[in-house]
Parts: C-alpha cells; sequence; structure tokens
C-alpha cells in the first residue's frame, strides 16, 4: 500500500513537473487590451489568427475602457505581475514605463524587418526610445473626421460637404429644423477634447498647432487661435440634445446609423461602427476632414511588451511585434478597426474611401499629434478638464478660458 | 517560567499575526501613502521629497474643491434622506399592516445591490431622452422635465435620490428592529393620555431609537466618504465637475493621469479630515463613559 502510494505521489510529481513544460513549448502570451468594442475586438482578432497560424498562444485579457484597463496595467506591472503585451498609445505615454527599465527592446525585430524605411519617420521616432524601437505600431487614427448620415443631409436638402464653417453651422440649422438632432455628441471629457482638437487645427493650422503643444507657445496668436476655437465649441453646444452629457461615443455613432442625428465628431474607429452595422462609407454615410482644417489630428495605436522575466514569454512578444507589422495583417486590422496602416508598402486598393483620404494626408506630412503622444497624462487630464469646464458651463466666457488654457501645461 | 506570564506569552504569539497585519497592512501603507505625498512621484513612487507642494497643488485645484463641497452636500443630503425616509417607512410598517414582510423585503432589497447597478438604473431613469422624462412625454405631457442627471447643477441631488433609494431599507430595518423593543406599555399610557399617533412618534418613539439611528447614521456616513462607484456608474464626475468627488478624483490621479504624489496628497487630507470629525465624537463618548467608572 505505502509504495503505491508513493508511486502514485511519484506519478503526481512527474505530471506537475511535465505539465507546465509542455504548455510552454509553444510561446503563449497574455494581451492587455481595452479593444472590446465590436470593430475593436474584430480587428484585434486578425492579429490573433495570425499570430495563432504562426504557432502562438493567445490568453486574451482585455478590458473595456481605456482608463480601467490602464489603471489595471499599473497594478499589475507594480504587483510584479506584468502581462506579455498592452496595447497604448506611442509617444510619452510609454516613455516613463520604458525609462524604468520595464519594457523589453524589440529592436531585433525592427532592424530585421527594416521598419525605419517603412514607417512614417515621425512615426519611428515616437516608437523608439534612447535609440531604441520599443512598441509595435498596429495603426493610426484620423481624429479630425465629421461623420454624417447621407440619408439626414439628402432629407433636408444639404447636397455638398461643408467647407467653412459658417456653411458647417446652416447645414446643422437645417438639421435641427427637420427635427433631427444635428450633432451627436458623446459628452465625456476625452471625446470633448478631440472636438476641440479638431477645431483648434482649423484655426491655427498645422504650425500653430504644433507650437502650442509641442513648444507650449502663449504668443498672442495661439491665445486668439484657442479663443477662436472655443468660440466655435460655445455655439456647438447649441446643436446637441440633452441626452449628451455621459454618452459613450459608440451610442453617439448608433444614432448617427440609425439617422437620429446628422453629424458625429470622431476618430476613425466611429467606422468601425459603421461597419459592423453594414453600412458603406460614400454611400450610406459620409466621411469629412473638419471644416477649414488643412491636416489631420492623428493618434496611433502599437502593443508594448512589458518586461516579465519569461524567456517563453519573451520569444512570443518577438513573434507578436512580427506579426502586428506584417503588411498583410496592417491592412485587414486597418479595415477592421477603421484605421490607416502603418506601414507606407502596403495595398491600398483594398481601404475604403475614408481610410484612402486618411492615408492621403498622412503621406504628405499634413498631420498633428494628438495630446496624449505629446503631453504627459498630467497634462492630458488638464486639458480634459479645461475643455470639460468650459463645455459643461454655457456662461463660461471665450476670452477669459483662453487665457486660463495655457495653465494646463504647468 | 511563571504559568501566567506563560500563558500571556502564548497570547501574545497567537496575537502576532494579526499585529503584523493590523501594522504593516494598515498603518505602514497609511504611512507610505502620506510619504509619498510629500514627494514628486507620478508614475512611480520617487524619493524627492518637495514638502508641501502637492498639498499647495491641490488646494488650487477648483476641481479638489469642487468635489469637497460636492461630497459635502451629498453626504449631509444622503445619511438625513436615509434616515428620515428610514424611519418613515419603519414607522408604516409598525402600524402592524398587511404584508409587512413582504414589504420590509422590498424596501430593503435596493440595499442588497451593489453601487454600481444602482447608478446604472439611476441613469437610465433619469436620462432625459429615453427615461422617465422620455415615457412621461410619450403619454403626451409634452413639457414634462425631469433632467437632473445632465443638469449641472441638479446632478448631485440625483446622486442623493439614487443613493437615498439604496440606503433607506437600511435604516428602515434598524429602525424597525429598535421600534418592535419598545415596551406596549408606553402606547397603551400613551393612548389613553389621548396623543394622537404622530406625535408618539415624535416625542415618544424616536427619543428612544436615538442610539440605533445613530449606529445607522454612521453607517452610511462612513459610505460617504468612499463614494464612487455611484458616481462613477451614473454620471462620471460631470457634467463638468458637479458631481466630482474625492475618491474619484485620487483614483483619476492616482492611474489615468499618473500622479502618485497629487493622489496621495488628496487621499491624505481625505483621512485628516475623516479624523477631524470623528475625533470631537468619540471623546465626547469617552468623557461621558468616564464619570461611570471614575467615580
Amino acid at each position: 500500500m505505502k509504495t503505491m502510494m508513493k508511486l502514485f505521489l511519484a506519478g503526481v510529481a512527474l505530471v506537475a513537473v511535465l505539465g507546465p513544460a509542455r504548455a510552454e513549448d509553444k510561446p503563449t502570451i497574455e494581451i492587455m487590451s481595452s479593444w472590446t468594442s465590436g470593430g475593436e475586438a474584430a480587428a484585434l482578432n486578425v492579429i490573433r489568427t495570425e499570430f495563432e497560424k504562426r504557432g502562438g498562444v493567445w490568453k486574451d485579457s482585455s478590458i473595456a475602457g481605456f482608463g480601467a484597463a490602464d489603471a489595471a496595467f499599473q497594478n499589475r506591472i507594480v504587483a510584479g505581475d506584468a502581462p506579455g503585451a498592452k496595447q497604448g498609445v506611442i509617444g510619452l505615454a510609454a516613455a516613463d514605463f520604458v525609462n524604468q527599465g520595464l519594457m523589453n527592446p524589440i529592436d531585433d525585430v525592427a532592424t530585421a524587418g527594416k521598419w525605419a524605411d517603412t514607417l512614417p519617420k515621425s512615426i519611428h521616432a515616437l516608437i523608439s526610445y534612447n535609440g531604441q524601437v520599443y512598441l509595435s505600431p498596429t495603426g493610426a487614427h484620423g481624429e479630425s473626421w465629421v461623420f454624417y448620415s447621407k440619408e439626414a443631409f439628402a432629407k433636408v436638402g444639404i447636397t455638398e460637404e461643408p467647407k467653412s464653417w459658417d456653411a458647417f453651422f446652416s447645414a446643422l440649422d437645417k438639421l435641427k429644423a427637420a427635427g433631427i438632432v444635428p450633432v451627436a455628441w458623446g459628452g465625456q471629457a476625452w471625446q470633448q477634447t478631440k472636438v476641440f482638437n479638431m477645431v483648434l487645427l482649423s484655426q491655427v493650422g498645422i504650425d500653430g498647432f504644433l507650437k502650442i503643444y509641442v513648444d507650449k507657445d502663449k504668443s498672442e496668436a495661439s491665445v486668439e487661435g484657442v479663443k477662436k476655437t472655443l468660440d466655435i465649441l460655445g455655439k456647438l453646444r447649441a446643436y446637441v440634445d440633452e441626452g449628451s452629457p455621459g454618452r459613450n461615443w459608440n451610442d453617439a455613432t448608433a444614432m448617427v446609423i440609425t439617422g437620429k442625428a446628422g453629424v458625429q465628431f470622431m476618430g476613425d474607429w466611429a467606422k468601425g461602427e459603421f461597419t459592423v452595422a453594414g453600412k458603406q462609407p460614400g454611400k450610406d454615410y459620409g466621411c469629412m476632414i473638419a471644416p477649414e482644417s488643412e491636416g489631420m489630428v492623428y493618434v496611433a495605436d502599437a502593443l508594448w511588451f512589458p518586461k516579465t522575466g519569461n524567456a517563453e514569454t519573451d520569444k512570443a512578444q518577438k513573434l507578436l511585434a512580427e506579426v502586428v507589422m506584417d503588411p498583410a495583417v496592417q491592412v485587414e486590422f486597418s479595415l477592421k478597426k477603421g484605421s490607416i496602416p502603418m506601414r507606407g508598402d502596403v495595398d491600398k486598393s483594398r481601404l475604403d474611401a475614408c481610410a484612402q483620404k486618411g492615408l492621403e494626408l498622412m503621406s504628405a506630412g499634413k498631420i498633428v499629434p494628438d495630446q496624449a503622444i505629446v503631453l504627459t497624462p498630467q497634462q492630458v487630464g488638464a486639458l480634459d478638464d479645461f475643455v470639460d469646464e468650459f463645455w459643461s458651463d454655457a456662461s463660461a466666457d471665450a476670452a477669459t478660458s483662453a487665457k486660463a488654457f495655457f495653465e494646463i501645461f504647468e | 517560567m511563571h504559568p501566567k506570564r506563560k500563558r500571556n506569552l502564548a497570547a501574545t504569539v497567537a496575537l502576532l499575526p494579526t499585529w503584523f497585519a493590523a501594522i504593516v497592512v494598515y498603518i505602514g501603507t497609511m504611512v507610505w501613502s502620506i510619504r509619498l505625498s510629500f514627494t514628486d512621484s507620478t508614475l512611480f513612487p520617487s524619493s524627492n521629497y518637495v514638502g508641501f507642494a502637492q498639498y499647495a497643488k491641490l488646494f488650487s485645484s477648483s476641481k479638489w474643491i469642487a468635489s469637497l463641497q460636492n461630497v459635502l452636500v451629498f453626504g449631509v443630503l444622503y445619511v438625513a434622506g436615509c434616515l428620515a425616509l428610514g424611519f418613515l417607512l419603519a414607522a408604516a410598517l409598525d402600524r402592524k399592516v398587511r404584508f409587512e414582510s413582504a414589504f420590509r423585503t422590498i424596501f430593503l432589497y435596493p440595499y442588497a445591490m451593489s453601487f454600481v447597478v444602482t447608478g446604472l438604473i439611476w441613469q437610465w431613469m433619469l436620462n432625459p431622452t429615453f427615461g422617465i422624462q422620455a415615457s412621461i412625454r410619450s403619454l403626451g405631457w409634452e413639457s414634462f422635465v425631469f433632467d437632473w442627471v445632465v443638469n449641472r447643477d441638479m446632478a448631485i441631488y440625483a446622486l442623493v435620490l439614487a443613493g437615498v433609494w439604496q440606503g433607506a431599507g437600511l435604516v428602515m430595518v434598524i429602525a424597525l428592529a429598535g421600534m418592535r423593543g419598545i415596551e406596549g406599555e408606553q402606547w397603551k399610557a400613551a393612548q389613553i393620555d389621548g396623543i394622537p399617533v404622530w406625535r408618539i412618534y415624535v416625542s415618544i418613539i424616536l427619543p428612544q431609537l436615538g442610539p440605533a439611528l445613530a449606529a445607522a447614521g454612521m453607517l452610511l456616513a462612513m459610505g460617504v466618504i468612499k463614494t464612487y462607484d455611484i458616481v462613477v456608474a451614473m454620471t462620471n464626475g460631470g457634467p463638468g465637475s458637479s458631481t466630482e468627488v474625492p475618491a474619484k478624483f485620487i483614483m483619476d490621479n492616482l492611474f489615468g493621469r499618473q500622479n502618485l504624489g497629487l493622489a496621495t496628497a488628496g487621499a491624505t487630507v481625505l483621512v485628516l479630515g475623516v479624523i477631524a470629525a470623528v475625533a470631537p465624537f468619540r471623546y465626547a463618548m469617552h468623557m461621558r463613559n468616564r464619570p461611570r467608572g471614575a467615580a
């Protein structure tokens, strides 16, 4: 009996030793993202499918909400239990993690794949820290888009896309008179900041925009530009419905999809929602760059690769970095998510009309970075507060607020 | 060894883990947080001390000031509302109504829900485009307005409404238990004297429920400081910063804004606030109890 017991225990021990070893034969990665809405999840699945095809094992730890995912990620990092990959924005957002030595560089993958030649220079600079590549970019998003319902526009007799803000507001008046909600507004701080930014770009131009956000320039011209932006933003208050405070962006998109609302200011990820609802760009809905805007605000997502101290995970990270930058994956991912591929050498013919417009601006260099790329998280938060406070206080004075704007950089 | 001392040693050893947990987990983390509030920590703890700079920044932030005002308004109205409604419900059930236990269950049910669920339910009900307002308008009353949750001046009261709906049941149960403990003789005596029922409740029952209601009030007040989930679920601090609360301010800075120093300064202020509010109360209790023992 005793020997039986010993044998049994030895067997258990053997299985216990061999079990995990067998699981580690395949490069396994746990990926943490906030891509949970219809289009986003489908896009993430593109990467997953290719990753698994190349022999990887994928563990999804997605959390709805960018902030919630970030908080969970920071907790895991501090607890010393980092996930294998994390979806995040390129640029300053990842800088602290890299400088603390918490991230794995993927420089060898980047060199082997000649990323320096295939990516726009500015993007390559933003995924490199201290001369090494750390992030694997998934795609860029244009954030200067106005999506509109063709059905609603046709109903009230708007035949062409308004080119100036005056024309834009008269179009909104027509929609309002017809009983359609003119603007599908998502009243959350981050969405409002995006609108602020696209209006700002239309008022101060690319150089003015970079001066304000990158050089933190407080000159007369910058203050005036912010004031004009706030004037337009203030005017927009009259065109949103009362259910707007706190509304999610995809709920706002649904209003345009169903024709309940006329337009929505949003990044091009909104296209993913249209696609899931079976709507065609150019046919059912239109996309235009914000009026009077010479370029486009963009944000770019990437996968970050935290140090886990596990050699198998390191291997999986390199494989994943490679998969993400695969030309076919880049296009397929962009189609699902509504983004623009990062690589310049992909098959453009499959992209829709909106993405081609975006890619055109991108390759012409007519782009400015989103605040998440050039500002620290504290400054981003202060900017959100500033815009939110102005938007929700109908009595706020644009001139006074414009001066207060520059306090966000302190 | 002296047997008594030996027993003490055993007890001390047995208590060690608890002591360890209390000192490390509670006091240790608190001290650690307070220490961080004097540094310029952003995403990760740093040991670069900056004195009271974070506190200066905290109190020059209009959002933090707004959050303190909001939690005060919410706290007072929420606790008072729960106590008042809970007492009224208890008094109503105390009248030996039919189906008492059914009503009791219904009134207590909201308390079994988390604040997140409560917040979501009320957010939907109060949303002007598809909630109560839209329903009543569709019945024909076109001018009906009930837009608290999206109205800057009323949003905080929407939170109170949801909070009281959730918390009143708890007060009801405690108050009802207290009422059942009051002798029937008092009722008979009062009725012989011809005192109206409402007067009996106000002047005879209510004073005797003092300790029970104080306990209920204390439980609710502790929840007020922690108010976070209901705000996130219902308004996320908006519109503007009209429903921002300290706990949410701290969480935002702790994670999204990667500002550990400012967040821990806020948390420290919150702890000091609680101590300042509770200390006089504890002192009064202590003083009231002492004469019996000392004299």
